[in-house]
């Protein structure tokens, strides 16, 4: 089965079977955002722990498919103790992989845009053969989507 | 088995042709059938030979397609054993003809603190219209609940449908299978004065219907779920009852006179039938219910019940307590509809992997999201059989399980 090899590869399915950061942190002085997937009833919780302009921790909760649960398991683990701002050019540029191509935020130069595509996905890139089942990219990003919430609490907050 | 089913699949183009070197596994027909060529052969001749307007054309090719789709309206009169095709109303779904009672029926007789009666099995289709006219009037809401068995629990039934002014129930649950006892519900129903509005989305395609024998009301349907193309569905209602209610939605073809100061509205059945109908699929309905028919629906029920008995016992036997199926476990109180969990994989997963096989099932919530809750789960994989499935399409899906087992390393 060689489409699933490349949609379900090792390290997705290690990160499906023990998923790392589980778990939740105390609210405050955390952050908390949920995401919703409502085509198939899919659902994270992101806490993120931020100080100064660091994420400091982060843990996962919520339910899924192997394709969430490993997205979200591998971004806690791409995260923890990058700032705000790289984990921001990382969910862009995970979402670039994943075919989503948004427009610059307005203030980003294209110095920085270019910049973004060069972020080291590292572990991410295993996910990378979802962008060729549409229908899962939600999964995929669900966890990212669900930070970008949680961080823009933050950043009100600060 | 009942039906000659390698004689039935030959009738489907779909089925006939090759996906990567193999035959499709095609278990997804709750969602929608596959099409007989004779449906689709229907549609083309309309299409090609006496496409035109109805109702309002003098000229040959006008008539022929008004008769052609008149026709199709008797045929499905009959297939439903209903009194009068004054009463065979065509709308584009099952969702539409649901709206169409709540909207039109719902509107001229429900004022504030009137009680609605629905089931927790319901398809969104036949909870939101009410929650819409819910909204608008401030009606409350009932429900009657389902066991963990996915039976409806009708202990308390007469006391929930007292002082109702509708009861609105799937005869056939899209998620657990459950074939519930609308003549039952409905003589309770009508001992306190409501009616009842069935959902036979379910049923029409799967087991022998009598609108009248059912005890209902309202009947409402898709033809794309029984052989049938997307684009049309029927609401079937006693005539009275339908002459009493408001038009619907209003424009070309519902009316009898229309001035600048107002307009009248035509009769049954056109008067629920605003603007150019679905022709051609309206046409291709008519060319279902006669490929139905031809085989015979208590035929069709006979089949399925033994393909239902089947899955059960191939399922249950290779992956014993490694599969949960939903609902009930005797096929002869269920259509051959099976949602199910499989070990501790997401539906998702199950039907990527079933997919990878030619095996077709959905993964979600089936628009039942109420019924998932009170399940306790946020989806299931579906799979779901008609005519034209037999035992070779349960094996192969068993067969991709237990692949879909293997690569997960359950
Ligand atoms: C029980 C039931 N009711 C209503 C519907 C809605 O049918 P449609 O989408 O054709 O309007 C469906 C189909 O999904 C169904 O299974």
């Amino acid at each position: 089965m060689p489409g699933l090899e490349d949609l379900y590869r090792e390290i997705v399915l290690d990160h499906y079977r023990s998923p790392r950061n589980r778990g939740e942190l105390p609210v405050p002085p955390s952050h908390r955002a949920e995401g919703f997937n409502p085509l198939c009833g899919d659902e994270i919780v992101v806490y993120v722990q931020v100080d100064g302009d660091t994420i400091t921790d982060v843990k996962i909760g919520g339910q899924g498919c192997s394709i969430s649960q490993s997205s979200a398991s591998m971004m806690s683990a791409a995260i923890k103790g990058k700032t705000i701002h790289e984990a921001r050019a990382l969910t862009r540029a995970f979402k670039s992989m994943m075919s989503i191509h948004e427009t610059a935020l307005e203030g980003d130069d294209p110095e920085m845009a270019a910049a973004n595509l060069a972020v080291k996905l590292g572990d991410l890139e295993a996910l990378r053969g979802v962008a060729r089942v549409p229908v899962r990219i939600k999964c995929a990003t669900l966890s990212w989507n669900t930070l970008a919430q949680g961080l823009d609490e933050a950043e009100a907050e600060a | 088995m009942t039906l000659d089913v390698s004689a039935i699949k030959k009738d489907f183009p779909l089925l006939e042709r090759d996906f990567n070197g193999k035959p499709l596994v095609y278990l997804d027909s709750a969602a929608t059938s596959q099409k007989p060529r004779a449906v689709i052969d229907a549609m083309s001749d309309y299409y090609e030979n006496y496409n035109a307007n109805t109702h309002r054309g003098v000229f040959g090719i006008a008539e022929q397609a008004t008769n052609a789709m008149e026709g199709a309206r008797e045929k499905v009169r009959s297939f439903i054993n209903a009194p009068s095709i004054n009463e065979i109303i065509f709308t584009r779904n099952a969702t539409e003809s649901i709206n169409l009672v709540a909207h039109s029926w719902g509107r001229a007789n429900l004022r504030a603190g009137d009680v609605v009666v629905l089931t927790e099995l319901e398809h969104h289709s036949n909870i939101v219209p009410w929650q819409q006219i819910r909204e608008e009037r401030g009606i409350e809401l009932r429900y009657i609940p389902v066991t963990d068995s996915g039976h409806l629990d009708l202990d308390d039934l007469a006391a929930t449908v007292d002082g109702a002014k509708l009861v609105s129930i799937s005869a056939m649950s899209n998620v657990l299978g459950t074939v519930t006892p609308v003549r039952h519900i409905a003589d309770i129903a009508h001992a306190a004065g409501a009616l009842v509005c069935v959902d036979a989305c379910q049923f029409v395609p799967h087991l022998p219907c009598d609108v009248i024998a059912l005890g209902a009301d309202f009947v409402a349907f898709s033809a794309h779920k029984m052989c049938g193309p997307t684009g049309v569905g029927v609401l079937w209602g006693h005539e009275a009852l339908l002459d009493a209610m408001p038009a619907f939605l209003g424009g070309g073809g519902m009316i009898r006179d229309v001035t600048l100061q107002g307009f009248k509205p035509a009769e049954l059945p056109w008067k629920f039938e605003a603007g150019t109908p679905a022709i051609a699929e309206i046409i291709g309905l008519g060319a279902a219910v006669d490929y139905l028919s031809a085989i015979g629906m208590p035929a069709v029920r006979q089949h399925e019940v033994e393909l239902a008995a089947y899955t059960l016992r191939t399922l249950k036997g290779r992956f014993g307590d490694g599969i949960k199926i939903y609902g009930p476990s005797e096929a002869s109180e269920r259509g051959a509809v099976f949602s199910f969990g499989f070990g501790d994989l997401h539906p998702h997963d199950i039907s990527q992997v079933l997919d990878e096989h030619g095996v077709c099932v959905r993964a979600g919530h089936h628009c039942a999201k109420p019924l998932m809750r009170k399940l306790g789960i946020g989806a299931t994989a579906r799979a779901s059989l008609y005519l034209y499935n037999d035992e070779s399409d349960v094996d192969a899906l068993a067969d991709a399980l237990a692949a879909a087992a293997d690569f997960f390393g359950l």
